[in-house]
C-alpha cells in the first residue's frame, strides 16, 4: 500500500479495497521499523491514529466520506494539536501539550484524515538541515549520511521513506521547498495569506506560510484544497475563493510563458543541477510552453534582507517563551531576571539564540533605520522585480537549491553557507508569492528539485504546471533504495 | 524668581467593549483571577490577535468629539519588553501612526476667568497588561491576566497646562467626554480611567521647556492635583538650591503625599517598536467616520450652550449641570415636568440634590430621589400645597426613603393651609390673645408685624400660606 500516492490511496479507500485501519496500521508499522534510523518523528500518535482510522472507516461505511477520509498524514511539530505534545523542535516546548488544534489541523481532521504523529524539524523552524532540532538530526532516506533539508526535514524524510503518504510543512524561507527538493518530493508553499497561520507556532509572521510535502502535485492539490481559505482567527489570511485545484490539474500548457531569471544561474549553482533545470525546460517546451529570459535585478538582496526581517520578527515572537505560563522553566530561580535568563538560556538552542540576538540588534534604537527599515525597502524592491516579471511571464522556473543534499555536520559551523542553501527560496517568501518544488532528476544519485514560482493566488496554475511535468516524467515515482 | 509650570497629561481610558481588543474574552471587572483570559490573552504558542472593530469605533468617536483628524490608515506596532504580566513579551499598541491626532478641548478656568483650549496631540489604541500580585501569596508573586488585552485609548495632551488646577480641569473634561460618549465608564477606583503627568518648570518668560519628570499612574482628580503641586515645589526647590531636575519616571505616593523616582532615563527600556506583522494596517473609511459622526450624542459644550439659551441659565449653572450626561439628563427630566421654572429646577438640582449626594458620597445613579420624584415635589411647591420651607423637609424625607412627595405630605400632614376663612380665624384668635402688642402696633410699632406672622405660623406648625398670612394680617391690623 505504501508505494501508492495519496490520490491512489484515496481511490482505493473509496473503493473499499482496504480499510483506513489497515492502511494506518501499515504506516505505523513502517514508522516502527524505519523511524529509529531516520528520526523523522518526534511523536507517534499510534492509539489516536487507529481510533481516527476506525472513525473514518465508519464514515466511509455510512457513505458520508470525502476524498481524504481515512487517509493518513503527519503534521510538522510546529502545528498545535490538541492533547498532543507540540514541541516545535525545541527543549523550550518539550513539555508543551497544546490545548487546541491549529486551523490547518482542524480542517484536515474534519476532512477525516488520520494523524500518524508529529514530525521532527529545525528548532522553531530555524534551519535548513534539521540539525538544529532538540530531538537530533533527521537522516535523508536517499543517503543517511546526508541531511534531508529543513526546517520541515522530518516531514520530508517521513514522506520520502513512505512512513506517511503526505505531511504538512511550513515555509518561512524555503522550509518546504528545500527539503522537498533534497528528498525527491513535491512541496508547495502557497501565497502568503492563502492558508491560515492560526495555531502554527510563529517564527517570522510576515513570511510564515503552511503547505504540504507529497509524492505528487495531484496529492498536493487535494490537500491544499482543504487547507486553504479565509480564517477569521488569522487577520492576515485572505478572503478569496479557493479554486478546485484537482479540477484545474488537467488544463493544457500550450502557450505557457516560462520566465528564466538569469540571476538563478550564477556561479553558486552546481552545474549538474543547472543542467537538470534545462532538461526539465525541454520537457515543458515539448508540451507547448515558451521560455523567456528574464531578470530579477534585486535578487542578490534577498538573503541579506531575509536575515534582517526574519530574525527581527522572531526576536519578538519568541519573547513569550519566558518560563511563566508554559514551556521550560529553570530549576529554583532566585529572582525574575534569573528565571528569564536561565529558562531562555537553557530552553533555546544556539541557532535560535543567534537569530534572537540578531533580531534584537536590528530593531534596537540607533540601528532600526539602518537595518530593519532598510530591509523593508529592499523587500519592496524584491517584490517589484517579481511583479515586473509576472507582467511578461506566467511562471518563473529555476533550481530549488544550488546543490543536492549536503552531508550531516558539513555546514553546521558556517551559518552563512547554510543560509545560502535557500538562496532561491528566500525572495519568494519576501514577496509573499507561491512556489512549488518538484523532483527533476538526480545528481550524484541524489534527488534535485525544480522550483516553479507563480503569481499571487496562482496555486492552481502551479499545481497544473507541476502535474503536467509529472505526467511526462517518473522522477516523482522513484523511491529511496531500502524503503520501497 | 517667578516660575512657570508646564504640564502634559497621558490619560488611559479603558474602552467599554464587551470583549477584549484582540480576543473574544470578556472584559468584565472583578472575576476570579485568570478566568477571563483565553489562549490569545495568555499568549499561547500559535495564537493570533484579531482586532475588535468596536474598539475602533470608540476611538473614532472620541476623535470626532475633540475635532481631531482620524487617520485613514493607522498601524499597530509591538512594544517589546519582558514582564511577567505581559504574556507575549510585547504590548500591541500604536506608535508612528495613531488612529486619532491633533484635536483639542476647552476647559473652564475658575472664578469666571474664561476658558482655555488644551491641545490633544494624539489618541491611540492599545491593549492593557495583566496584573502582578505581590502581596497575596507568601514568598512568590501571582499573575492575574484577566485585564490582559483589555482595550485602552491612550490620550496624550500637548504640554498646554500651566497649573495643577488646569490639569485637573482638563482631566475632568476628558473624563466627562468619554462618559458622554459612552466609551469608558470612568471608574477610577477600578483603574478604568488613569493618568500619567509630565511636569516641568521654567522661569517665567522662558520659551524653552525645563526637564520633565513623568508621574505615573495617578488614579484620582485629587491626587493629580496634589502630586503635581508636590512635584512643582520639589523641582523649584531643587533648581533654586543649585540642583538639576533629572528626566525620570516618578511614582506618586498618596499616603505620604510625595513623589519618588521609579526609574531614570538611563535605565529606560529600548522598546524596539516595529509594525505588528500579525495585524493588517487599520483602514478607516469615510463612510464609517460619517456613520460614527451621526451616532455622536450632544457633547458637553453643545449642551451647555443649549442650556444657556433654552433655559436662560448662567454659564456657571449650565456648565455645572452639563458636567456629566447623567446630571444633565436628570435636570432635563425635572424641567420637562415643571415647565417654565428652569431656574428653580436648577437651584434644587445643584442645591438640595447635590448636597445630599455629596453628604452620602453617592453617585447620581444611586440617588434615592429620582428626577420624577423631585419634579413631583416642586410641583407641590408651585401649586402651594407645601411651602418652600417645608418642601426641604419633604425632600429629606424622600431621600430617607419615605416615599414620594404626595405621600410624605399626606402622612406628615404638611399640606399648606390656604383656606382664607381658616387663616382669618387663626389671626383673629392671635389678635384677641395679644391685645397689648396689637395696641402697640397700632400706635406705630411696625416691627411687631413680624411677631404676628410668627404667631400665625407657629399656630399652624408652619403650614399656613405665608403670603396669605401677610395679606390678611395687614388688612386686619390696619382695619
Amino acid at each position: 500500500m505504501h508505494n501508492l500516492t495519496l490520490a491512489e490511496l484515496s481511490r482505493e479507500l473509496q473503493a473499499r479495497r482496504f480499510t483506513s485501519e489497515e492502511l494506518t496500521h501499515a504506516y505505523l508499522q513502517r514508522i516502527g521499523r524505519f523511524n529509529p534510523q531516520l528520526n523523522a518523528f518526534i511523536t507517534v500518535t499510534q492509539d489516536e491514529a487507529l481510533a481516527a482510522a476506525r472513525a473514518a472507516d465508519a464514515r466511509i461505511q455510512r457513505g458520508d466520506a470525502g476524498p481524504l477520509t481515512g487517509v493518513p498524514l503527519a503534521h510538522k511539530d510546529i502545528f498545535c494539536t490538541a492533547g498532543v505534545k507540540t514541541s516545535c523542535g525545541s527543549k523550550m516546548l518539550d513539555n508543551f501539550v497544546s490545548p487546541y488544534d491549529a486551523t490547518v489541523v482542524e480542517r484536515l481532521k474534519s476532512a477525516g484524515m488520520v494523524m500518524l504523529g508529529k514530525t521532527n524539524m529545525d528548532e522553531f523552524a530555524m534551519g535548513s538541515s534539521n540539525e538544529t532540532s532538540f530531538y537530533g538530526p533527521v537522516k535523508n532516506p536517499w543517503d543517511q549520511k546526508r541531511v534531508p533539508g529543513g526546517s520541515s526535514g522530518g516531514s520530508a524524510a517521513a514522506v520520502a521513506a513512505r512512513l506517511s503518504p503526505a505531511a504538512t510543512g511550513t515555509d518561512t524561507g524555503g522550509s518546504i521547498r528545500q527539503p522537498a527538493a533534497l528528498t525527491g518530493l513535491t512541496g508547495i508553499k502557497p501565497t502568503y495569506g492563502r492558508v491560515s497561520r492560526y495555531g502554527m507556532i510563529a517564527f517570522a509572521s510576515s513570511l510564515d506560510q503552511a503547505g504540504v510535502l507529497t509524492a505528487t502535485a495531484e496529492d498536493a492539490a487535494m490537500l491544499l484544497g482543504v487547507m486553504s481559505g479565509f480564517d477569521p482567527r488569522d487577520s492576515t489570511s485572505v478572503d478569496q475563493p479557493v479554486p478546485d485545484y484537482t479540477a484545474e490539474l488537467e488544463r493544457p500548457l500550450k502557450g505557457l510563458r516560462i520566465g528564466l531569471p538569469k540571476e538563478f544561474f550564477d556561479r553558486g549553482l552546481n552545474e549538474q543541477v543547472g543542467a537538470a533545470v534545462h532538461a526539465a525546460l525541454d520537457v515543458y517546451k515539448k508540451l507547448g510552453a515558451q521560455v523567456h529570459d528574464i531578470s530579477l535585478p534585486n535578487f542578490w538582496l534577498s538573503v541579506p534582507t531575509y536575515y534582517v526581517v526574519a530574525p527581527a520578527e522572531c526576536s519578538s515572537n519568541l519573547s513569550r517563551y519566558d518560563g511563566v505560563r508554559f514551556g521550560h522553566r529553570c530549576e529554583n530561580p532566585v529572582d525574575l531576571l534569573d528565571m528569564y535568563t536561565r529558562s531562555r538560556g537553557e530552553g533555546f538552542g544556539a541557532e535560535v539564540k543567534r537569530r534572537i540576538m540578531t533580531g534584537t540588534y536590528v530593531l534596537s534604537a540607533g540601528y532600526y533605520d539602518a537595518y530593519y527599515l532598510k530591509a523593508q525597502k529592499t523587500r519592496s524592491l524584491i517584490r517589484q522585480d517579481f511583479l515586473q516579471a509576472f507582467s511578461q511571464v506566467d511562471v518563473i522556473m529555476g533550481p530549488s537549491t544550488p546543490t543536492p543534499a549536503f552531508g550531516l555536520g558539513e555546514k553546521t559551523d558556517d551559518p552563512i553557507t547554510m543560509y545560502l542553501n535557500d538562496i532561491y527560496a528566500n525572495g519568494v517568501n519576501l514577496a509573499g508569492l507561491p512556489g512549488i518544488s518538484i523532483p527533476m532528476g538526480f545528481v550524484d544519485n541524489l534527488p534535485v528539485g525544480l522550483q516553479i514560482i507563480g503569481n499571487y493566488f496562482d496555486e492552481a496554475r502551479l499545481l497544473c504546471v507541476a502535474h503536467s511535468y509529472q505526467k511526462e516524467t517518473d522522477w516523482h515515482r522513484r523511491m529511496p533504495p531500502g524503503f520501497s | 524668581m517667578q516660575w512657570e509650570t508646564v504640564i502634559g497629561l497621558e490619560i488611559h481610558a479603558q474602552l467599554l467593549t464587551k470583549s477584549k481588543i484582540f480576543s473574544g474574552a470578556s472584559t468584565a471587572f472583578g472575576a476570579e483571577p485568570n478566568t477571563q483570559a483565553c489562549l490569545v490573552d495568555l499568549g499561547y504558542p500559535g495564537v493570533l490577535p484579531v482586532l475588535n472593530r468596536e474598539a475602533v469605533r470608540m476611538a473614532v468617536k472620541f476623535g470626532l468629539a475633540i475635532g481631531a483628524s482620524i487617520a485613514p490608515r493607522s498601524v499597530f506596532a509591538r512594544k517589546n519588553y519582558f514582564y511577567p504580566d505581559l504574556p507575549k513579551g510585547y504590548q500591541i499598541s500604536q506608535y508612528e501612526l495613531p488612529v486619532v491626532s491633533k484635536g483639542s478641548v476647552e476647559i473652564e478656568l475658575q472664578d469666571g476667568a474664561g476658558s482655555r483650549r488644551i491641545g490633544v496631540t494624539r489618541a491611540h489604541l492599545e491593549e492593557d497588561a495583566g496584573k502582578s500580585l505581590h502581596e497575596d501569596i507568601e514568598g512568590v508573586s501571582g499573575i492575574d491576566l484577566n485585564r490582559a488585552g483589555t482595550p485602552l485609548l491612550e490620550i496624550v495632551s500637548e504640554p498646554d497646562m500651566r497649573s495643577a488646577r488646569e490639569a485637573v480641569a482638563y482631566m475632568k473634561k476628558i473624563h466627562s467626554l468619554v462618559r458622554y460618549l459612552e466609551i469608558c465608564d470612568g471608574n477610577m477606583q477600578e483603574g478604568s480611567f488613569r493618568c500619567d503627568a509630565n511636569v516641568s518648570v521654567r522661569p517665567k518668560g522662558e520659551q524653552k521647556f525645563g526637564t520633565r519628570a513623568e508621574l505615573k499612574n495617578i488614579n484620582s482628580f485629587h491626587f493629580v492635583e496634589k502630586a503635581i503641586i508636590y512635584e512643582v515645589q520639589r523641582q523649584i526647590a531643587l533648581i533654586e538650591s543649585g540642583g538639576q531636575v533629572a528626566q525620570e519616571t516618578r511614582l506618586y505616593d498618596s499616603k505620604r503625599n510625595e513623589t519618588r523616582p521609579l526609574r531614570s532615563k538611563e535605565e529606560a527600556n529600548d522598546y524596539r517598536y516595529f509594525p505588528d506583522p500579525d495585524l493588517l494596517p487599520l483602514d478607516i473609511s469615510e463612510p464609517l467616520i460619517n456613520e460614527v459622526r451621526r451616532s455622536l450624542p450632544e457633547l458637553p459644550d453643545e449642551k451647555k450652550q443649549r442650556f444657556m439659551q433654552q433655559y436662560e441659565l448662567s454659564a456657571y449653572d449650565a456648565s455645572l449641570l452639563t458636567s456629566s450626561r447623567e446630571l444633565a439628563d436628570y435636570y432635563e427630566s425635572v424641567v420637562r415636568t415643571i415647565r417654565g421654572e428652569a431656574k428653580l429646577c436648577a437651584n434644587w438640582v445643584m442645591g438640595e440634590l447635590s448636597a445630599a449626594l455629596n453628604q452620602d458620597g453617592k453617585d447620581l445613579n444611586q440617588s434615592p430621589v429620582t428626577a420624577m420624584m423631585l419634579a413631583g415635589l416642586l410641583k407641590r411647591m408651585l401649586d402651594n400645597t407645601v411651602s418652600g420651607k417645608l418642601a426641604k423637609e419633604v425632600f429629606l424625607a424622600m431621600w430617607a426613603g419615605e416615599g414620594d412627595a404626595d405621600a410624605i405630605i399626606a402622612k406628615r400632614g404638611l399640606r399648606q393651609i390656604t383656606d382664607t376663612a381658616a387663616i382669618e380665624k387663626i389671626i383673629d384668635e392671635i389678635l384677641a390673645a395679644n391685645p397689648r402688642q396689637l395696641s402697640d402696633y397700632r400706635a406705630g410699632k411696625d416691627k411687631l408685624f413680624g411677631f404676628f406672622v410668627g404667631q400665625a405660623m407657629k399656630a399652624t406648625q408652619g403650614k399656613a400660606n405665608p403670603q396669605q398670612v401677610n395679606e390678611l394680617l395687614k388688612r386686619k391690623l390696619t382695619g
